[in-house]
């Protein structure tokens, strides 16, 4: 018998060995994919248990957005603006159902404390993290304020249905101000916001607007940095032209003769740059767009998803606008297809504010965790050299006459120098019988060009930029400027 | 005496487990719980010294390593279930432990000589079919996800397989004593020897009975039990590979009959094969629970969260995120929190114990000590091939107690019964005997 029970006892061997195998597998072998299986809630249960790091302004004091205690050991978040900063924050409110938006979705791992692959290893013998690091954003809340402000109050004297306000350093791409009107209050999340008055769809980077002359300046550029013209090349700015088979005209069909180009962006004169851009070409176009960023999401910190391509829209479909189908003509003077966003346009006046570098725009500076400790530094990354120096000084300088004595006087403040370029985007829609605009104005100090803005109003009746928008560029400038004496 | 006092050192593991759990969940929880709870793991000890000196008394020979591999296995359990409930159910389990201690005392004094046992061996069988059938009575029966294994008196809950079990056992190893030798002198049919039908009888009955529990427990687990401990006594008695290929089969082909028939069997299989398919998964008793355990597995890893880190609480809610984490799915919530070493050291503690429960049957010296010490330690590991292979998804889980861990006080009475008889039948196989 005893042979027997050595035997048997093989088989329980045998047994306890399957048992060991098989637990082997879920702890370890298959272990990641059960991980990763959508219906294994626990990561999400984990991540309801971490105190979320705070998201800061660039003071480094004026939190955007904290996590407060909530039932059963969980924690939610609190934004204690609302809808000041809810576009740039976004919302993390997994309890409801609700995927995570701006920077509480791109910041994720550094608010939740997610380390790295070296220190999860140690961290395993911990349990997970428990609190996570704080992100300082390069928001300044002063003249994110007095954006929204001028914006508001601009808004409801002329009608416009939406605006938007975008400041970057130009020499490191930090985002100083980043604001559409209406916003929403990222404390309720995506619920209760019910238009006009609340909007979850950030303009700023995913309005699709068109830019109108503002865009000039990328015509501009390609013409100067190509080396085929200077500012001072002569061109026909007489009224009308036929473009693409269709005649187009300047404001109040005017006749301005010989004009040096200078001369045409500063009167921003639409029979000078319309032939211009066909004479350039759609190679020559489009190469000067990629390199100013259009035709790709914009590389900022921030969900892909709440972005929007910038460039030239055919039947819905982003297109190089070498397209046949394309208008090159008109829009060499930003309009036919082209959408643009008001980020887009800051990036363009940021590239030639800083000499023709166009830096990558950022919203976030660095992160900081519980101990105080700067864990990772976002450092200024350089995107693209659009154009040669000297080619950006000449377009600066070019800019500078557009406020002295062009279009964008009204931007014109004692001791600033701005230099800058409207645009007055006619959108084909009207209202009572009036047919409306989009007002832009993009700018920057020439005397100290450390900010670069993009200001964008909405379906105003005669919507000229020069009125609405540049006022309020001019502010914003003044503001940042002033505080970073 | 010297293996009395290899004993008591035994018990030191057994020491440092239950002051170092009761510590690590005071620590993490002492907001909650107070310092009382502390006690219940100090009294739980002094039981365990109080039964060494109960077994130094009446069984001196006795194996002196079963006692500290129940006592670490218990003390195990308990931390567990302080862990997992609080002090409220630790304290409830470690009573529990004073009434299987007294029940353990009890048998060993009642039954000086166990080998009585076998006078009574068909009361005993009939008492533990009556034990198996009671939760089918009208009034007592209260399915548990749809099998039907405990019974509800006023005030307790009572689970009666675990007492059939050892019952049974009991039974299969005094009936196969005697019969052995008949079962392997059978007439040869085609190079063959088959049993004449006279001894056969009562295996075929056996398998019937097994068949029927499965109809009537619902349960495919419990079943695979108790005819694997069938099987294994058989094997031993008869020393015959054939015997237990039939049986298998035989098994095999009732259960896939049952299985593809009773729709509370086919769901357990479906969750079974088909654990991650949302279908499945999502719906009330669907197979959330084996779904949910690995995912607290895969979350433990190679070292496990930490104690208590495994998730029991859905957050913000009073939802159970692996229903019955103190029974049924114990060995999930063990493997996320102390993770693969965790879980294959305690299955090794069973390999031990079930090792020292063989290496009692070798050293046995009469047929019915034997067997019945194999029935015993077998039905053991085959309780917990069952209940961690059902959370392992070895095989379609089905609900018994992992022995002494689980909580529940039938379990633990049950168990205690058989270490008693295991430790009584090591006693007398390990006794000197006079020279002659």
């Amino acid at each position: 018998m005893n042979r027997s029970i050595v035997r048997l006892f093989g088989v329980v061997i045998l047994l306890f060995t399957i048992l060991v195998v098989w637990t082997s597998r879920w702890t370890v072998f298959s272990a990641t994919s059960l991980d990763n299986n959508p219906l294994n809630q626990l990561p999400y249960f984990a991540s309801l248990k971490v105190k979320r790091g705070a998201i800061l302004a660039d003071d480094g004091h004026t939190v955007l957005a904290k996590s407060v205690r909530a039932s059963g050991g969980t924690w939610t978040r609190k934004y204690p603006y609302g809808p000041l900063f809810a576009q740039i924050v976004g919302y993390y409110f997994p309890q409801r159902g609700q995927p995570p938006t701006g920077l509480e979705s791109s910041r994720n791992s550094q608010l939740r404390g997610v380390k790295s692959a070296l220190t999860n290893v140690f961290g395993s013998f911990n349990g997970t993290p428990t609190v996570g690091d704080d992100v300082h954003s390069t928001i300044d809340p002063q003249a994110q304020t007095l954006a929204r402000q001028l914006l508001q109050a601009t808004m409801s004297s002329t009608g416009a249905i939406s605006g938007s306000v975008v400041a970057i350093v130009p020499q490191t791409g930090a985002v100083k101000v980043l604001y559409s009107s209406p916003s929403y209050n990222d404390n309720n999340g995506s619920s209760k916001c019910k238009p006009p008055d609340c909007q979850l769809f950030f303009d700023a980077t995913q309005g699709e607007y068109p830019p109108g002359s503002t865009f000039k300046l990328v015509t501009t550029t390609a013409a100067l940095d190509s080396g085929k013209y200077t500012p001072s090349s002569t061109f026909n700015g007489d009224s009308p032209v036929t473009v693409s088979g269709h005649s187009l005209e300047n404001d109040s069909n005017y006749s301005y003769g010989e004009v040096s180009l200078t001369k045409a962006l500063t009167d921003s004169i639409n029979t000078v740059y319309a032939p211009l851009g066909v004479t350039l070409g759609g190679n020559l176009m489009q190469e000067y767009m990629q390199r100013y960023g259009f035709g790709s999401v914009p590389p900022l910190d921030y969900p892909a998803d709440q972005m929007h391509p910038s460039g030239e829209y055919f039947h819905g479909k982003l297109v190089p606008v070498t397209n046949p189908n394309i208008d090159l003509g008109r829009t060499a003077i930003g309009q036919a297809g082209l959408e643009v966003t008001p980020l887009q346009m800051a990036m363009v006046v940021s590239a030639i504010a800083n000499d023709g570098k166009l830096m990558q725009p950022r919203l976030t500076s660095k992160v900081v965790n519980n101990d105080g400790q700067t864990v990772e530094t976002i450092a200024p990354q350089e995107d693209d050299q659009v154009m040669k120096p000297k080619i950006a000084m000449q377009l600066q300088t070019m800019m500078r006459d557009v406020v002295e004595e062009g279009t964008g006087t009204s931007a014109n403040l004692e001791g600033l120098n701005i230099g800058g370029k409207t645009g007055t985007a006619s959108t084909g829609v009207t209202r009572d019988g009036q047919p409306l605009d989009d007002a832009w104005f993009v700018g920057f100090p020439e005397a100290n060009p450390k900010i670069a803005v993009a200001v964008e109003l909405t379906d105003i009746p005669n919507g000229f930029g020069g009125t609405y928008a540049a006022p309020i560029a001019a502010k914003v400038i003044q503001r940042l400027l002033a505080e970073n004496q | 005496m010297r293996a009395r006092n290899w004993e008591l050192f035994g018990l030191i593991p057994a020491a440092l487990l239950v002051s170092a759990g009761f510590a690590a969940v005071y620590i993490q929880r002492s907001n909650q719980l107070s310092t009382v709870s502390l006690v219940y793991g100090g009294i739980f000890l002094g039981l365990c010294v109080a039964a060494h000196i109960f077994i130094r008394i009446t069984l001196p020979y006795a194996d002196p390593f079963i006692f500290p591999l129940v006592a670490v296995l218990a003390c195990f359990g308990l931390v567990m279930v302080y862990r997992i409930n609080g002090a409220t159910m630790a304290r409830q389990q470690a009573q529990w432990f004073v009434f299987g201690l007294a029940l353990f005392a009890g048998t060993v004094l009642w039954f000086r000589d166990y080998r009585r046992l076998e006078n009574y061996r068909y009361l005993i069988m009939i008492a533990s079919l009556v034990l198996l059938a009671l939760p089918h009575v009208p009034g007592l029966e209260e399915p548990v996800n749809g099998a039907y294994l405990d019974i509800h008196l006023p005030g307790i809950t009572f689970q009666p397989t675990e007492f059939g079990k050892v019952g049974l056992v009991i039974f299969l190893a005094s009936y196969l004593r005697d019969h052995r030798q008949a079962l392997v002198s059978g007439r040869k049919i085609l190079g063959y020897s088959v049993p004449p039908l006279k001894h056969l009888g009562p295996l075929l009955v056996l398998w019937g009975a097994a068949m029927l529990a499965l109809i009537v427990l619902h349960d495919i687990g419990s079943s695979l039990m108790f005819f694997g401990a069938l099987l294994a006594i058989l094997y031993v008695a008869t020393g015959r590979v054939s015997f237990v290929i039939v049986g298998m089969l035989a098994f095999a082909g009732g259960a896939w009959y049952l299985g593809t028939h009773i729709p509370h069997i086919d769901a357990r299989v479906q969750d079974w094969l088909h654990t991650y398919d949302p279908n499945v998964y999502t719906p009330l008793g669907g197979s959330q629970q084996v779904a949910n355990g690995t995912f607290s597995m895969a979350a433990g890893g190679l070292f496990g969260q930490g104690f208590g880190q495994t998730l029991l609480v859905i957050p913000g809610t009073t939802d159970q995120y692996i229903p019955v984490p103190n029974t049924d799915m114990i060995f999930a919530v063990i493997t996320g929190d102390l993770g693969l070493f965790g879980a294959a050291g305690l299955l090794l503690s069973y390999m031990l114990f079930v090792g020292r429960g063989f290496k009692t049957a070798m050293l046995a010296r009469d047929s019915f000590s034997k067997l019945l010490a194999i029935g015993l330690s077998a039905v053991v590991a085959l309780q917990v091939f069952v209940i961690v292979g059902g959370v392992t998804r070895v095989i379609p889980l089905t609900g018994v107690p992992l022995p002494f861990v689980s909580y529940g006080g039938s379990s633990i009475l049950a168990n205690f019964v058989l270490v008693a008889l295991l430790l009584m039948i090591s006693d007398r196989a390990r006794r000197p005997q006079p020279r002659q």
